[in-house]
């Protein structure tokens, strides 16, 4: 089996469930409590919040523990908009390709009364800073773009458009959940004021994540109750979770550089190999892309068909198909970057891991590449397309 | 529980009758590129029986299984048969499919009655020009 759909989940890591087991069987106790027992799980909290801090240049206190990237994403938006609306400011800037942990709670804002600009994603599906720049204006009270895109992998310029918003004194945001353990991140050199991450995109636990806000930013609560994460964030506190999001996030940090150029190398090599399928085009920058990330266009199929058959050869991978998306329309990121609808339904995405080998990379180049071929030998699309009937697209 | 039921994938992984039919005698497309599905049936048809029927489908899993089993039930059947076709017997044969993939089997019986709606028409218009093909 080889599993290529690590921007979806990753596997947790060895040192992570010895973490998590650990801390399940020894320190189940409630850190609110002031009982040893109790202090103790307090104390693999603190000792996380430190870690978790230092990997991403913030201090301890700046890190509010969540359930996971979208309740970051979700708070870190509404408690700028909340500080946004209390001094008159109710425009936001954005992008079109967010992941729509972010996209549906500025519809959300916009439904309230905010003024909501997405910007351009560009054929490349990168951000151009100048038109961050443009687009801030008197009343913008947030900027948030995520630092690497989900499905196509393209990196940001995080650290130009943190610049200008530092020095137009606007918050901003950055969804750092496919980035984080992954690419460098510094909140401090990158000019991030709100951040958003979550633990099982790098080898952590499902269900826990953090946020960053920078000191001085005023949170508002999602979850009212008990005064855990400083009154910010109601609940008994995940102790097992946090502690083996921590023990994952320092492992991924420490291999980091090492796991990306192997990444790097097997990407560029799968690229080349897919490359090879005639009408096939290459979703997103080629260069600033997350190591892991390789998204391709077929023209003549659709996305889930070849999914199916991957999985039926060992692979699994994902599509921005409207079939595997359960609605009409394929990926708004694929939209986003001007992929019509005809071709955006035949994407695939492939994500992979550290531990990917030569071997496997060759085995997917051959498995898509055979599974495309036979898909459109019986595509009425094709058939058009190859008697001329139709121009292609790509 | 897997998406589809073992009727879908098999339908899916070893579709019966694709290909096309060079001397057809009815021809239908329905769905468009935008929505992500295209069906095309290929029919030949002797004495209002069918004798051989084809697909090319472009589409997601259900898609294809749909088509695939649409043409299986209508396969050597009377054009009177096949015109009762229903998406709901096609979805039933392949022991269902999931609600948000009930269209797939709609456009099957769209696709099949199409080319069978082409059939009714080249046969009417033999009929009515004779030889003459003006």
């Amino acid at each position: 089996m080889i599993y290529a759909d690590n921007a979806a989940t990753t596997k947790m890591s060895e040192s992570a469930i010895h973490t998590m087991t650990t801390l399940l069987n020894e320190s189940w106790g409630n850190p609110s409590s002031l009982y040893l027992h109790g202090q103790k799980a307090k104390e693999v909290l603190e000792k996380a919040r430190e870690e978790i801090a230092a990997v991403i240049g913030a201090q301890p206190r700046e890190i509010t523990f969540t359930s996971g990237g979208s309740e970051a994403d979700n708070q870190a938006i509404l408690s700028a908009a909340e500080s946004g609306r209390l001094k008159g400011k109710r425009h936001i800037i954005s992008t079109a390709f967010e992941h729509h942990a972010v996209l549906h709670t500025l519809n959300k804002l916009k439904k309230q009364g905010f003024d909501i600009t997405l910007l351009d994603v560009h054929e490349n599906g990168i951000i151009l800073p100048s038109e961050v720049k443009e687009a801030i204006r008197e009343d913008t009270c947030l900027v948030t773009i995520m630092y690497a895109n989900n499905e196509i992998g393209t990196i940001q310029p995080i650290r130009e458009i943190g610049a200008i918003c530092r020095e137009r004194n606007v918050l901003f945001h950055t969804d750092a959940v496919q980035a984080i353990g992954h690419i460098p991140v510094n909140v401090g050199e990158d000019n991030i004021d709100m951040l958003s991450s979550s633990a099982h995109k790098f080898h952590g636990p499902k269900g826990v994540g953090f946020l960053y806000s920078r000191k001085g930013i005023r949170l508002s609560n999602l979850i009212e109750g008990g005064a855990q994460e400083r009154g910010k964030r109601a609940g008994t506190e995940n102790v097992p979770g946090i502690g083996a999001m921590a023990a994952a996030l320092k492992e991924a940090n420490a291999n980091m550089a090492e796991n990306a150029a192997h990444m790097i190398q097997m990407r560029d090599k799968l690229i080349e190999g897919l490359r090879q399928i005639p009408h096939s085009a290459l979703n997103g920058d080629e260069h600033q892309r997350l190591p892991g990330n390789v998204n391709f266009c077929f023209e003549g199929i659709e996305g889930e068909s070849l999914l199916l058959l991957l999985d039926d050869k060992g692979i699994q991978a994902s599509s921005g198909s409207a079939c595997t998306s359960g609605s009409l329309d394929p990926s708004h990121v694929l939209l986003a970057i001007g992929r019509v609808h005809d071709v955006a339904h035949g994407s695939l995405r492939l994500s992979i891991g550290e531990d990917i080998t030569q071997a496997e990379v060759d085995e997917i180049i051959r498995s898509v590449t055979e599974v495309v071929t036979y898909l459109r030998s019986f595509s009425p699309i094709w058939r058009d397309l190859m008697a001329g009937k139709k121009e292609f697209i790509l | 529980m897997a998406l589809y039921s073992e009727k879908v994938m098999d339908h899916f992984r070893n579709p019966r009758n694709v290909g096309v039919i060079e001397d057809a005698n009815g021809i239908g497309e329905v769905g468009n590129a935008k929505c992500g599905d295209i069906m095309k049936m290929y029919l030949k048809i002797e004495d209002d029986i069918i004798r051989d029927v084809k697909f090319e489908t472009f589409g997601c899993g259900s898609a294809i299984a749909s088509s695939s089993m649409a043409t299986e039930l209508i396969k050597g059947k009377p054009v009177a048969d096949a015109m009762k076709l229903t998406n709901k017997a096609v979805a039933e044969a392949l022991d269902g499919l999931p609600d948000y993939k009930m269209h797939c089997s709609v456009l099957a019986e769209e696709a099949i009655q199409s080319a069978l709606e082409d059939y009714e028409k080249r046969k009417a218009r033999s009929a009515g020009a004779g030889s003459s093909n003006s």
